[in-house]
């Protein structure tokens, strides 16, 4: 039996394939996982159903207020100050009531509300959008209600920057090192290329402990589960009027607001 | 085949040196943007995609049009596009191919891409384009390849090519569908949310990507002895007139709800694109070019004998293919961007490394297209005669 | 033979292109890693804890898949805490855990994947522990 050079190539060519294809396949499917008994949940954790935040401005009277809760966050998060409002990025910051409510505003608003600053961070929405459209599960939604990003799996599309109704995200156009004045030690910092957000200090949460911005806000910002009907959250939202940004929209956003 | 593109005319090395020099000068501008990061574009917190994106929602479209030379050839044995099937096909290819760079390019961590094959996820669209669009790649290289080889050896090309044929037909509609739906569904964005934006992409891609064929034809006659037929190209010429005449029938639509309803998101984007906002308005000039590029081209176009005369056909093919280009690739993007959701305007515009990384991608795309058009076309020449026994290549030089 | 000179020049190019790295690392001896886990960290833990999580025969092997699971874990799951080989519970935290310990980044980590020419980014991220020059 003889072949000729044209079949023995397309032999040699396929079988080729099929060998990269094959090793390929078995390496992917056996990243084998060591054993999951060995994990375990930190027994202080705070667990939660759907986590959720209320912002009392009437809490917010000086700007020291404001600044003393976005500092805790952007200090132990390691958010770089970059200065440039085009490279800029923020977890939660302030923006006047026309910006964060656009639409609600009207001419004969007095300038006091109308420019009055609101917190805005990432609402956690439970409806997503920038979860659903995320190619890799880089950001998704967690069991307990926190929209995660996960910034070892983001390959930097910014899809969900795109979706994001409230411009909650941020992505690191460059290196974000250098603009970090004091690293926190204990958190990671990001790289360039990977967008990130508020995470309802997830970090923190694990270990027992509310997150920063409320830590830190002297009773202005309520943290709780919307589940449990004894919670903080479900206390002030039965007792005061709150509103929520964009709900037309559908995303259930998961800060609410009480103006005054 | 591809023998045939490694001897050719010192025109064609030319060519081929020429594009090799521009990809040179993309691929050092992304070695720059891959060690500094994205930052090194125009592209901010605010107006997030940019040139690229845009670049790669144009592309799909021009991918996409190979389907109207393709469909009425398969489907309804139409002869005159026998001779112009595979140029239309291999069109597609260095299209996708682009398309594919052009999101490489945008990525932040680009080493990270198969971590979309890795993390499957069903729910994204951008996931679901990324199939839609290899899927197409493949088929097109498989097709236009195949009946390209059997035309040289004289056959009918091969049975088990026709359903992929078929099946290249419907996918083609699907890639630009996926595309519109990577914007069409997002809340917040108003002048991407719309109902018609699969629709608006099809009819611009459906007028400038045989726009863009129009021109290569003429090309391809101009500098080769391959014949594309001249009506061949005068269908060509009456699908981008109707195709652009629906275009701008839905963008008027889109005025007409937003600024009959005056809703005032929907008002804002086309208030920013085409008369500025609150003293921003960096992207009006080219708005309006467009427009007047859009004008231009259909009344060429409609008037018979200005669509009939190929140089004044030629005129309103690029006039289409320019003022589509920077409706797409340009302010469909922008403009979703602008105002941003805090309702303030962050403008955007090219930087010098990222309009080279994009003229490099573009260098790729057409030193793909020069080689498979070499090849497709020496085979051409080989062959003389068409499959329907007419004389293909000029009789003269 | 018909274009032989094409042939030769080309199978030269070749030749010269496959044995390249050979003949650019040629004769230059990279030393052996040997990779430390003196650091003061460590030596003033008793002796019985001066253990790792496992074995140190498996975090040689395993180390890269144990924090591809841990980061899955912690980052995912949110479970932090791990058991290790000797039922010990740790912190699954690579700068607040791993480094905790062994401080000496330059000699424990660089020292074999640089050997390796393997460049993992987890110090894009992470900070690594502070050393002095050596």
């Amino acid at each position: 039996m003889s072949i000729n050079r044209r079949e023995f190539l397309k032999i040699a060519g396929i079988s080729t394939i099929l060998a990269i294809g094959g090793m390929s396949a078995t390496n992917v499917l056996k990243r084998n996982w060591l054993d999951a008994s060995q994990v375990l949940p930190d027994p202080k954790a705070l667990i939660g159903k759907k986590w959720a935040m209320v912002v009392n401005m009437t809490k917010f009277k000086t700007e020291y207020d404001y600044k003393r809760v976005i500092n805790a966050c952007h200090r132990i998060h390691n958010v770089p100050d970059i200065g440039n409002p085009k490279r800029e990025i923020k977890w939660i910051w302030e923006e006047t009531f026309e910006h964060a409510f656009p639409g609600q505003e009207h001419e004969y608003m007095g300038e006091n509300i109308k420019h009055q600053p609101f917190l805005v961070l990432c609402n956690h929405c439970d409806n997503p959008a920038c979860v659903r459209v995320c190619p890799t599960k880089a950001t998704y939604k967690r069991s307990d209600g926190i929209v995660m990003m996960d910034m070892h799996r983001c390959i930097g599309c910014r899809f969900c920057m795109a979706a994001c109704p409230f411009g909650a995200r941020s992505f690191n156009w460059i290196n974000p090192r250098p603009f970090i004045k004091e690293e926190n030690k204990e958190f990671p910092t990001r790289m360039k290329g990977v967008v990130e957000k508020c995470t309802f200090c997830y970090e923190r949460l694990a270990k027992g402990l509310k997150p920063a911005c409320v830590e830190e806000s002297n009773g202005g910002l309520i943290f709780g589960d919307l589940e449990d009907p004894e919670s903080d959250v479900r206390k002030v939202l039965h007792s005061s009027y709150t509103i929520r940004r964009k709900p037309e929209l559908g995303t259930q956003p998961k800060v609410y607001y009480i103006i005054t | 085949m591809l023998e045939t593109a490694l001897k050719g005319s010192r025109k064609y090395w030319g060519l081929i040196i020429f594009l090799l020099a521009i990809i040179s000068a993309g691929f050092i501008s992304y070695l720059y943007q891959f060690r500094i990061g994205l930052g090194i574009t125009g592209m901010s917190r605010d107006v997030s995609w940019g040139f690229y994106i845009g670049q790669f929602t144009f592309l799909v479209g021009v991918a996409a049009a190979a389907v109207m030379v393709v469909l009425p050839y398969y489907l309804h044995n139409y002869k005159k596009y026998g001779r112009i099937a595979v140029i239309a096909e291999f069109l597609a290819i260095p299209s996708v191919i682009m398309c594919m760079l052009f999101i490489f390019v945008d990525m932040g961590q680009p080493l990270r891409v198969l971590n979309v094959l890795l993390h499957p996820t069903p729910n994204s669209v951008m996931f679901f384009d990324m199939v839609v669009l290899s899927g197409y790649l493949i088929l097109n290289i498989l097709c236009g390849w195949t009946v390209l080889g059997a035309e040289r050896k004289g056959m009918p090309p091969p049975a088990w090519i026709k359903p992929f044929i078929y099946i290249a037909i419907a996918w083609a509609p699907s890639i630009h569908i996926v595309t519109a739906f990577l914007y069409a569904g997002l809340p917040g964005r108003h002048l991407w949310l719309t109902a018609i934006m699969a629709a608006r992409f099809l009819a611009s891609a459906f007028s400038s990507g045989p726009s863009l064929i129009i021109i290569l034809c003429l090309i391809v006659r101009r500098f080769t002895n391959f014949d594309p037929g001249k009506e061949a190209i005068q269908t060509l010429g009456k699908t981008v007139t109707y195709a652009m005449i629906i275009n701008v029938l839905f963008l008027g639509f889109e005025f007409f709800t937003a600024f009959y309803s005056t809703i005032p998101g929907h008002m804002h984007p086309f208030d920013y694109l085409y008369t500025g906002m609150e003293g921003y308005g960096k992207l009006v000039p080219m708005m309006w070019i467009s427009n007047i590029l859009a004008v231009v081209a259909l009344a060429l176009l409609i008037n018979p004998a200005t669509r009939r005369n190929e140089g004044t056909l030629a005129v309103a093919a690029v006039a289409t293919f320019f003022s589509l280009w920077i409706d797409k690739g340009f302010g469909l993007v922008v403009g979703g961007f602008v105002p941003n959701p805090f309702e303030r305007i962050t403008e955007y515009w090219p930087t010098v490394p990222e309009a080279l990384i994009t003229l490099g991608v573009w260098g790729v795309g057409f030193l793909v297209l020069t080689i498979l058009y070499k090849v497709a076309v020496s085979v051409k020449e080989e062959v003389v005669y068409d499959k329907y026994g007419e004389r293909q290549v000029k009789l003269f030089k | 033979m018909y274009n032989g000179w094409k042939i030769i020049i080309g199978i030269i190019i070749f030749a010269a292109l496959v044995t390249a790295p050979f003949l650019l690392s040629g004769g230059k001896v990279v030393a052996k890693p040997d990779p430390k886990i003196d650091t003061p960290e460590i030596q003033k833990l008793p002796e019985n804890e001066r253990k790792c999580v496992e074995s140190k025969e498996f975090m040689k092997t395993e180390h890269m898949k144990l924090l591809n699971d841990w980061r899955d874990s912690v980052v995912r799951e949110g479970n932090r805490i791990y058991i290790g080989a000797g039922g010990k519970n740790y912190d699954m935290s690579l700068q607040n855990t791993c480094m905790k310990c062994h401080s000496n980044k330059k000699k424990f980590c660089d020292e074999c994947h640089n050997y390796a020419a393997v460049k993992p980014y987890c110090w894009d991220c992470h900070i690594e522990p502070k050393e002095k020059e050596t």
